[in-house]
């Protein structure tokens, strides 16, 4: 157990929540007989889902401030046809239809958020609101009809990296990729032993970093092996890289930037965040528009895919980020939730779906058996919180007994 | 109450008349909670308490939020309930309530039962017994030695007046003129709801009410701080009242929470130093000898004095010169109490401003070296906390000022 918590730095729900999704594509895997853990259905997934997990990273955001976004799948088809009819109609090219749809999703986000922020008004009404308007708008701007959108625009949602270099019987693209990653972690794992070492911070010792590192190694080397080793002309798919990008992006926003702090502060205690100098309407108001952009980013991606981008776009998303989110750990009341969290919750319904299918089990069973995985990560959660231990892994590695307090019961002072 | 499903109310009125007789209460019971002040609010909760045929009636800290006449009808309230057979329990942290009015004494420390005393009838118990008891060592005194040498004037406010943020012809405070010197700590007396907690914060960025009209000066300089940032940028720092409500975010660990009212002073282009932060956050665990395992730790896990001394902290990263302590000391144990006062006197000596709202007079008269009182709204005194009693701050603090003009 102490091993595990070194290892994975402390963040043991996380983890929990990776073995979770790891069991489930193993579980699947075996079930259909091997159709899983395949280099085409990888990529399927990634691409069949990466905007859901898109939605889910501005969600948490949003969760966390204690609002909730249920406007995201609205905006996504409103933006989506608005950029489709931009590039059929005016001609535009796809990088500035792209740019005009981030824009027009801060400005339905900077609308939402100014209701929320400014006019103190609950974002699930704000929202609720902006899902019928939206929703409407998209009907209105493409009177109801599907509208087709060029090739270019296509890369966003479905595109692969380029072939180049020698024959390594691998994508090269996805190779580069694999490479720098594990780089990246051994540059990032050193330098912060080193920071600690500096400050005079408790250091773990050497053994464990190495561990973790040839851990991760592997990983991400099966991971290349198998994005590198599709078919020919696929590799390690675009909306797949897109996001990888997002969540760095985004959990360096949440968790080291004043802005994060904000975030936080303003989801964990209002009253006592603005006593320290948070302009919490400028938070609400910053973190409503950023999920509007995101929405927006999502609902190209998804056109890209689909080719065209229609009225029914989006319908039902906004749930489904929402329940990645809550099974990624973020608690209703706000205050709590990670970025990576919820992408790895987004992830395990996906596998749930996906694997689902492969068994080929009808739309009614997969959304029963979703619904009930939902309520018992949550419960879970919430049973966890009531008995003080730590997570899912606290279940499959129960604490020897005298692990179970934190600290040891005080000497019993005699009466002075 | 209850006939054919429904609530009988004119039955449930009748007996909320009665109840409400029994506690001392002769008000409309249709009347909303809200609009009674807290000691109605607190006698409507034992009504509430005592409607089931009770035997045992434990009280958590009843008086915490009353004045001193309605903490001693309380008093007189549970002596009636005690004549009557029914037995009490009082949890209070007001040692002088406990033993006016207690015949068994039990002393908690660190979750243990440490002693258990039995008052004869007609005596008293020692308060500095108890004292003893709970801290676990013979406390010389209730308040650390200080003897202050205070500067020039750091803060200065004239005919400061501020409105009600809801009910606009109500003034919260009228007409405050007051000033603060460098090294000294000066104390606010008044009774709840006098505007204490409202002149603080209403002087600490704006953050209550609407401002009508007044100055502000800081080393003689007007100022005027439109929100908490800016306040936090002039040297202001303003330890709330309520920790958990408005002080604190629970969720949060130490490390972060010490950091939190000034980030930007280790956030090179918006980004948090981890480092920094660990290394002022030890800093100040040291300082303030806040006992945790790890500054990792969630402040929840804290007792009350520890919460309380990680708010201090976070206001002492700021590095204020003006320091606003709103009841520094309400709900932590007498020993944290005293480390509090020690605080007190070393950010004092080190040349800070202190401004002190407390409704404990002993603690104002032991810590301070001046007392403004303060009476609806009004700064109705001020006397030097040396030749100060309690019963003198008590009568400037129940003055009922005729026209602001007599405002000190």
């Amino acid at each position: 157990m102490n091993a595990l918590k070194q290892l994975f730095g402390g963040s043991l729900r996380q983890f929990g929540m990776l073995f979770v999704l790891v069991a489930l594509a193993v579980l699947f895997h075996g079930l259909t007989g091997g159709l899983v853990i395949t280099p085409t259905n990888l990529m399927n997934l990634l691409n069949g889902n990466s905007y859901i997990l898109v939605l889910a990273i501005g969600m948490v955001m949003v969760i966390i401030v204690g609002h909730i976004d249920l406007s995201v799948g609205s905006v996504a088809a409103f933006v989506g046809i608005v950029v489709a009819i931009a590039m059929r109609d005016w001609g535009i090219p796809w990088w500035m239809a792209f740019l005009l749809g981030l824009a027009l999703g801060a400005v339905c986000g900077a609308w939402q958020g100014f209701w929320v922020a400014y006019m103190g008004i609950p974002g699930f009404i704000v929202t609720l609101a902006g899902y019928m308007f939206f929703r409407g708008a998209n009907q209105w701007v493409g009177k109801s009809l599907t509208v087709p959108v060029p090739k270019a625009f296509q890369y966003l949602g479905a595109g692969y990296l380029p072939e180049w270099g020698p024959n390594t019987a691998m994508n090269n693209s996805t190779l580069l990729l694999g490479v720098l990653a594990v780089a990246v972690l051994v540059w990032m794992q050193v330098s912060q032993r080193r920071a600690l070492a500096k400050i005079g911070a408790e250091v773990p010792p050497m053994s464990v970093m190495v561990t973790r590192l040839v851990l991760l190694t592997v990983v991400i080397g099966y991971l290349t092996w198998m994005f590198g080793t599709g078919r020919p002309g696929s590799s390690f798919p675009v909306p797949g890289l897109i996001l990888v990008a997002l969540v760095i992006v985004y959990s360096y926003l949440t968790s080291r930037t004043i802005f994060g702090r904000h975030i936080y502060a303003v989801g964990g205690n209002r009253l006592a965040a603005e006593l320290s100098g948070v302009n919490t309407r400028r938070t609400y108001f910053l973190v409503m528009m950023n999920m509007a952009m995101l929405a927006a980013f999502a609902g190209m991606m998804f056109v890209g895919r689909s080719t065209a981008s229609g009225p029914f776009d989006g319908v039902g998303w906004e749930l489904d980020a929402i329940a990645a989110v809550f099974i990624g750990g973020a608690a209703v009341s706000g205050g709590v939730g990670t970025v990576v969290g919820s992408v790895i919750g987004g992830l395990v319904m996906a596998v749930l779906n996906n694997g689902l299918q492969l068994m080929s089990a009808g739309s009614d069973a997969t959304q029963m058996i979703k619904g009930l995985v939902l309520l018992a990560a949550v419960a879970l959660d919430v049973w966890q919180k009531s008995q003080n231990k730590p997570s899912i892994t606290g279940l499959l590695f129960p604490p020897r007994a005298r692990e179970i307090g934190e600290t040891p019961p005080p000497i019993t002072k005699a009466a002075a | 109450m209850r006939g054919r499903g429904g609530i009988d109310w004119l039955t449930a009125r009748q007996r909320a008349k009665a109840l409400m007789a029994r506690v001392g209460l002769n008000d409309d019971p249709d009347s909303h909670i809200k609009s009674l002040g807290v000691g109605k609010q607190q006698l409507v909760e034992i009504a509430k308490a005592i409607s089931k045929n009770v035997e045992l009636l434990i009280l958590d800290e009843p008086t915490a939020a009353l004045n001193e006449t309605d903490s001693s009808h309380l008093l007189d309230l549970i002596r009636e309930f005690k004549s009557h057979g029914m037995t009490c329990i009082m949890i209070s942290h007001k040692l002088n309530e406990i033993a006016a009015i207690a015949d068994s004494i039990t002393i908690i420390r660190d979750g243990h039962s440490v002693e258990t005393i039995n008052v004869p009838p007609g005596e008293r118990v020692d308060e500095d017994r108890l004292i003893r008891g709970m801290v676990g060592r013979e406390l010389t005194s209730r308040f650390p030695d200080h003897t202050s040498h205070p500067g020039e004037v750091l803060l200065e406010v004239k005919d400061w007046t501020i409105r009600h943020p809801e009910v606009t012809e109500r003034l919260v405070c009228k007409g405050s003129t007051f000033q603060i010197r460098r090294g000294e700590i000066v104390g606010f007396a008044g009774l709840m709801g006098a505007g204490r907690t409202e002149l603080a914060r209403s002087l600490f960025g704006r953050s209550y009410g609407r401002y009508v009209k007044g100055t502000m000066l800081l080393h003689g300089r007007e100022v005027a701080p439109k929100n908490v940032e800016q306040a936090i940028d002039l040297g202001l720092a303003y330890v709330t009242e309520d920790r958990k409500v408005l002080g604190l975010n629970l969720l949060d660990a130490i490390r972060t929470t010490v950091v939190s009212a000034d980030l930007s002073r280790i956030s090179p282009r918006g980004v948090v130093d981890r480092n920094a932060e660990h290394i002022a956050a030890e800093k100040y665990r040291r300082e303030l000898r806040i006992k945790t395992p790890s500054i990792n730790e969630g402040v929840v896990k804290l007792s009350g004095g520890n919460q309380q001394k990680v708010v201090v902290a976070k206001w002492l990263f700021t590095e204020p010169e003006l320091l606003i302590l709103d009841e520094p000391t309400r709900g932590i144990d007498v020993g944290a109490k005293y480390e509090m006062y020690g605080i007190m006197n070393a950010l004092a000596d080190a040349g800070k401003a202190i401004m002190m709202i407390s409704s404990e007079l002993p603690e104002l008269l032991g810590t301070c070296d001046r007392i403004y009182t303060v009476s609806a709204g009004i700064i109705t005194g001020c006397v030097d906390a040396k030749e100060a009693t309690q019963e003198g701050l008590m009568r400037l603090m129940t003055l009922v000022p005729t026209n602001t003009t007599t405002a000190a």
